[in-house]
């Protein structure tokens, strides 16, 4: 599966895509990048007057490289019905440095396992300066959509 | 291999199922009828990491069909005894 066809696969759009491009991917490690452009949204509210990459974005960007474009491969050409879907199960992060504006950040995500349709895997996202920013454990599995 | 004792396997599983069961009275409780679902309250996600610790406590490999079973305190043992007796 080439790497295209991954990101054509992913189920997000503006103002929600926090996947800029994929460097590496196989069957048990995948590596991305995502800019933070300064006028995403919600920069103007966290924070007041200060604007920093909330966390819950950064858990967000690593579960879409690290979690659903390695979920992607792995389902490979396997096509999922039509009442089926990925969905996030947990998250388990740590946050060591801030994410401003305009930084570029590359996650990495490595399986832990994929059984019984759930794929857990250990993320880790750094900045341009190599510094890990955040890391954790998420997973996800394929359940049956509420909607529809 | 002999079979093991029940009362023995319900302790290993309980031990198994304490980090996801959410109903604390229903876990202090377990016995051969609890039902992993309904009583201890774990979710489905949760439920894949349960299987997975029973294969690494037992040394066992649980496929698919055997996991669409083990839903009950019952059926997890007699997937165990099984595939431990089958070895």
């Amino acid at each position: 599966m080439t790497v295209q066809a991954i990101l054509d696969k992913l189920p997000f759009t503006t103002p929600f895509l926090f996947v800029d491009g994929l460097d590496h991917i196989d069957s048990d490690k995948v590596k991305g990048h995502f800019t933070f452009r300064e006028e995403l949204d919600f920069y103007k509210g966290h924070f007041k007057g200060y604007p920093v990459t909330p966390g819950v974005i950064l858990t967000e960007v690593t579960a879409q490289i690290g979690l659903v474009c390695l979920g992607i491969y792995l389902m490979g050409e396997e096509e999922l019905g039509a009442h089926m879907s990925f969905g996030l199960t947990s998250t388990e992060m740590e946050f060591m440095r801030p994410v401003f504006p305009g930084e570029k950040v590359t996650v990495e995500g490595e399986k832990v396992y994929f059984r019984f349709g759930k794929l857990k895997c250990r993320v880790t996202m750094k900045n341009e300066a190599q510094e890990e920013v955040c890391s954790g454990v998420i997973a996800g599995m394929i359940i049956t959509k509420a909607h529809e | 291999m002999k079979t093991m004792d029940k009362e023995t396997l319900i302790a290993q599983l309980k031990e198994i199922v304490k980090p996801y069961a959410k109903d604390q009275d229903a876990l202090q409780n377990i016995n051969e009828h609890t039902d992993f679902v309904k009583d201890l309250k774990i979710n489905s996600a949760n439920l894949v990491d349960v299987i997975l610790d029973v294969e690494e406590q037992f040394n066992i490999v649980i496929d698919n069909e055997a996991m669409e079973h083990m839903l009950n305190v019952k059926s997890a043992m007699e997937i165990i005894e099984a595939k431990l007796g089958g070895q």
